[in-house]
């Protein structure tokens, strides 16, 4: 996958989770939770479904990596990027 | 417990919110009672197979975010809307009310089961994983859940809860909130009962492994109390939440009263897990009466408990004879028959459909019963048709559950 489709499913995920919430207009580069409600229970959703959907194991540690949209894709690259469409 | 009682020892009950498999409020499900309309459908559930269950049909959405609903239980959504519906109907000026002197208090039958076995059903695709356990398992089966989430919702921070009564618990959860206002706990009691029964195949397989599941080939018969055709339960979904108020407090805010709890009663067979007490069941109901200082005579109305089991309806009725044989006043109907067995809301659910009686005058029928079992004879039960009885006054209404737990309460015009 390329970052560009990373992206696009991590969207996928957070709609997913946030059905009420406008994601069209999310900013890369500014932490998701200043943009969307999302809480601590959210963010696990957020890692539930990427071990769910793509068996991507996230060590607690690796969190903060997490923090924006920019920053997860760079996160999730090496772990996604021989992964099919 | 009601005559020379100061208003502010009465409790009345100032609004009514509900969600049945046959109407999403009070007006809706009186006239689906009153018209003789089931509510009772096909369904399926996982490994089950083909069932009946009562269904409902409310919006969810009405009160909750699609976020609220991923995340919370279907008892919990039932439990916000038919909170929120009651609040509505009570008139409360919910903006400026205390909300440390709400008290939330919901009967459940039991819970947890649905959010465990859907996790359980997941878990098995990943291989038995436990990394795939979702995190909302715990927020989800604790046992106050239906009564959190009405917290939550509605931003109460008085007390909240869950009273787990078997069948018992609709009237257990308007007991407790009674008792709370009388104790000034709280000043605004939320109370009755939820089920999301009918979303655990666990319920069903039981029951049908007890030799208790109903089935029929058309829905709307299946559940049958008191007929000699009748071959089990109809599980159902459903909630009933009640606004109680002490009487000086309704009056003060001139709200509209849909009746007082006069007397209620709470005891234990201590005789089987399953199988009812006629004996105890009676002296439940005595002493329901003897609290609301009234004789069985005075009863125009006996909401009965029946399921549509062998065994579990002749020994209610047997109960019923023991108390009300005298009474050529009281009249006995069945809610059941119209929307199957809603479990933790059933009593409710039974009380709610009733309550309308002070103001239209009409006992709703059993439906279903047109062989009636002679183990079932009962002077005075309305079968097939609504009777009209011009003026009620008291009714009682019963709810039993399995362990042996027994619940009575009489509500009085006012």
């Amino acid at each position: 996958m390329s970052p560009a489709e990373i992206r696009a499913k991590v969207i996928e995920i957070l709609a997913d989770i946030l059905p009420d919430d406008d994601l069209s207009q999310l900013k890369d580069d500014v932490p998701l939770r200043e943009q969307v409600e999302l809480d601590s229970m959210d963010f696990l959703d957020i890692v539930m479904e990427l071990r769910k959907r793509y068996r991507i194991q996230i060590p607690e540690d690796d969190y903060i990596h997490l923090a924006t949209l920019s920053g997860t894709v760079k996160y999730l690259e090496p772990l996604m990027k021989d992964l099919p469409k | 417990m009601v005559a020379g009682k100061p208003d502010s020892q009465r409790i009345v009950i100032t609004g009514v919110g509900l969600a049945a498999p046959n109407g999403n409020n009070l007006v809706e499900f009186r006239e689906a009672l009153l018209n003789g309309r089931s509510g009772v459908r096909d369904y399926d559930i996982r490994y089950v197979g083909s069932t009946l269950a009562g269904v409902c049909m409310f919006n969810e959405l009405k009160y909750q975010s699609r976020k609220d609903l991923r995340r919370g239980t279907r008892a919990g959504s039932m439990g916000v809307y038919c909170t929120a519906e009651a609040i509505a109907d009570a008139g409360l000026d919910w903006a400026n009310i205390d909300k440390s002197m709400v008290g939330v208090y919901v009967g459940v039958t039991e819970h947890g089961n649905v959010e465990t076995e859907n996790e359980v059903y997941q878990l098995q695709g990943y291989n038995f994983d436990t990394s795939f356990w979702s995190h909302h398992h715990n927020p989800r089966t604790v046992a106050n859940n239906p009564a959190g989430e009405i917290s939550l919702n509605l931003g109460i921070t008085g007390p909240h809860y869950t009273i787990g009564a078997a069948c018992a618990a609709g009237n257990a959860g308007m007991i407790q909130g009674a008792q709370m206002l009388l104790l000034d706990e709280c000043d605004v009691a939320l109370a009755g009962g939820v089920s999301e029964s009918i979303h655990t195949f666990g319920i069903f397989a039981s029951f049908k492994s007890q030799g208790a599941l109903a089935s029929h080939a058309d829905p709307t018969k299946a559940s049958r109390p008191f007929d000699l055709d009748r071959n089990g339960i109809v599980v159902a979904e459903g909630g009933a939440m009640f606004v109680l108020e002490r009487m000086s407090d309704a009056k003060a805010r001139r709200a509209k009263i849909y009746g007082e709890l006069a007397g209620y009663a709470m005891n234990s067979d201590a005789s089987d897990f399953v199988l009812p007490n006629p004996e105890r069941q009676a002296q439940c109901m005595q002493l329901a009466l003897r609290r609301a200082g009234v004789a069985a005579d005075s009863i125009d109305i006996v909401s009965t408990h029946a399921t549509g089991t062998t065994n579990g309806d002749s020994q209610e009725c047997d109960a019923l004879r023991r108390v009300f044989g005298g009474s050529s006043r009281t009249r006995f109907n069945n809610t059941k028959s119209f929307i199957g067995h809603a479990m933790g809301a059933a009593g409710a659910l039974e009380l709610a459909g009733n309550l309308p009686a002070f103001h239209d005058g009409c006992c709703h029928p059993t439906i279903n019963l047109e062989r009636p079992d002679p183990e079932c004879r009962l002077e005075g039960l309305v079968a097939g048709e609504t009777r009209e009885m011009g003026h009620v006054d008291y009714i009682l209404n019963n709810s039993f559950g399995m362990l042996g737990i027994n619940s009575v309460v009489v509500v009085k015009r006012v």
